[in-house]
């Protein structure tokens, strides 16, 4: 339903949305002070990710220099262009862009969003969560940092190895937890894992301090690289907790494109027979990563849910002028 | 009936869990950034009341219940049914007392009321967030008191107590509010 009469007002306070301006001129200071430079990539994208869990928005565009499809994306992250700026030799790079996601609208989501995303040279992700730490602290204040592996997190928080249980044992954790058990299938042992997370692990995690979960399964790495251990296969991911919200998630870099290509092609028939639009491969990116990615790390920051943090709001909407519903 | 995806989830939308009539309560997208959606919520069962938790995918979809909310006018009723006819048609159907329960303390024949059918059967009835209803029974109040500081009960015709200021009289007719069960003020007859 239409409303007409409040709907033109920001439901964020001009008071919150000062902060935030206040809150992005820190990032910046904070980067150019680490002699990280600011670039700016494409919105829209002739190519679209294959991220199993991850939904494109696209456009149609028809005028000169369309691509055949007549459709361009736009974009879910910076990743693909910055690491494209990163093999063409340009060092350690930030960017502050809004990034849009298909479907995705709750308490701490809307469609289009702003990420800090950035990527440091000679870096790993170790490396990286200790800027990450820092950045997040100018922005929060100090707080003690805790590191735990995904492994030692669902130890702790769910009492299961989430590397090693049989589904079944997923379903028990999460019934004994008294979670409402959704329909999925038992070999969606992703989406078990994802639902613990979400309901039980994650929720205790970052209270008082900054955690920092690190070494996703495998299955999950996403663009980050692999490395054995002894408690299996893991992908050298990472992602930031504070008061329960998942505020950013970062990567060692995969940079071998066989690699790459043979998770994008994974992926996209992974989305085929589930019946969704399966994009194909950036090959732009694999181009790019075949001339050379420098050897680094790179992180996405939610930068609206940080403003959340450093506000104390309960939901998006009180930190950004115009959520969907008002756009 | 129509079905309806995870995203269009909303409160008061009305689905079938378990072949029974559900009401969201509330709806919560819940994603890891890079993982699997869901949709926790909080539905009421529009036959019992009674409020539980369920997770979806998100993406899902879930049948729509038949369920819609029609203003009726309470005709009467034969001590088994209570009977409510639609202005326009004149159909009248009967209601059982579960479905009435809530609404009794509050309802004379001839008064309007939203009627929630289920597959076409009454599911609830909803008195008018405001009645005016006759004061049978109270105690004499105390002189020159107006500011109602204290109160006191009285009986309604409908057989509803609820607390009155000590200013108000045996037959006196009031406006009550049916969703807090409190005395509003005097109306006129």
């Amino acid at each position: 339903m239409l409303d007409h009469g409040e709907g033109w007002r920001p439901t964020a306070s001009l008071d919150v949305l000062r902060r935030r301006a206040r809150i992005l001129a820190a990032v910046r200071a904070f980067f150019a002070e680490r002699g990280v430079w600011e670039v700016e990539t494409p919105s829209l994208s002739a190519a679209a990710v294959t991220d199993p869990n991850i939904d494109s928005l696209s456009v149609e565009y028809h005028g000169p220099g369309a691509p055949a499809s007549r459709r361009l994306w736009l974009q879910t992250s910076p990743e693909y262009a910055m690491k494209r700026l990163l093999a063409a030799g340009s060092g350690c790079i930030y960017q502050i862009c809004h990034a849009f996601r298909a479907g995705e609208r709750g308490r701490r989501h809307n469609p289009e969003f702003t990420l800090v995303e950035w990527y440091r040279v000679g870096f790993d992700h170790h490396a990286l969560m200790d800027e990450v730490a820092a950045l997040v602290a100018l922005v929060l204040g100090e707080r003690p940092v805790e590191r735990l592996s995904y492994r030692d997190a669902f130890l702790r928080e769910a009492g299961i190895d989430p590397l090693r249980a049989p589904v079944e044992e997923l379903i028990a954790c999460a019934r004994a937890h008294d979670i409402p058990l959704p329909p999925l299938d038992r070999d969606e042992r992703d989406a078990w894992l994802d639902l613990l997370l979400s309901e039980v692990v994650s929720p205790r995690l970052g209270r008082g301090r900054f955690t920092f979960v690190y070494d996703f399964p495998a299955s999950q790495a996403a663009l980050a690289r692999l490395r054995e251990t002894e408690h299996g296969m893991v992908g050298e991911r990472f992602e930031l907790f504070v008061d329960g919200l998942e505020l950013a998630n970062g990567y060692h870099e995969l940079s071998d494109p066989l690699e790459q290509r043979t998770r994008f092609e994974r992926e996209a028939a992974r989305r085929a027979a589930e019946g969704r639009e399966a994009p194909r491969p950036d090959e732009r990116l694999l181009a790019a990563l075949a001339a050379g990615l420098p050897p680094c790390a790179g992180v996405a920051l939610g930068f609206d849910r940080m403003v959340m943090l450093a506000v104390g709001a309960a939901s998006i909407d009180e930190v950004i002028a115009f959520p969907v519903e008002r756009s | 009936m129509a079905s309806y995806s995870t995203n269009e989830f909303r409160a008061g939308l009305k689905i079938m869990l378990d072949g029974e009539p559900y009401a969201i309560v509330e709806n919560e997208f819940v994603k890891p950034g890079k993982g699997q959606a869901f949709n926790r919520v909080k539905v009421r069962n529009l036959k019992t009341g009674r409020v539980i938790e369920r997770t979806f995918k998100s993406g899902d979809t879930v049948e729509g219940a038949d369920v819609m909310d029609v203003e009726m006018q309470y005709v009467y009723n034969d001590g088994d049914a209570w009977y409510f006819m639609d202005p326009n048609t004149f159909e009248q159907i009967p209601a059982s007392r579960a479905a009435v329960e809530e609404a009794l303390p509050w309802i004379k024949e001839q008064d309007m009321c939203t009627v929630t059918l289920y597959n076409g059967s009454p599911l609830t009835v909803t008195p008018p967030n405001f009645v005016t209803l006759k004061i049978v029974e109270t105690d004499p109040g105390v002189r020159g008191d107006t500011s109602g500081g204290g109160g006191k009960p009285a009986k309604l015709e409908t057989g509803a107590v609820v607390r009155v200021p000590l200013f108000v009289a045996e037959g006196e007719v009031i406006k009550v509010d049916t969703r807090t069960g409190e005395y509003v003020s005097r109306a006129k007859e």
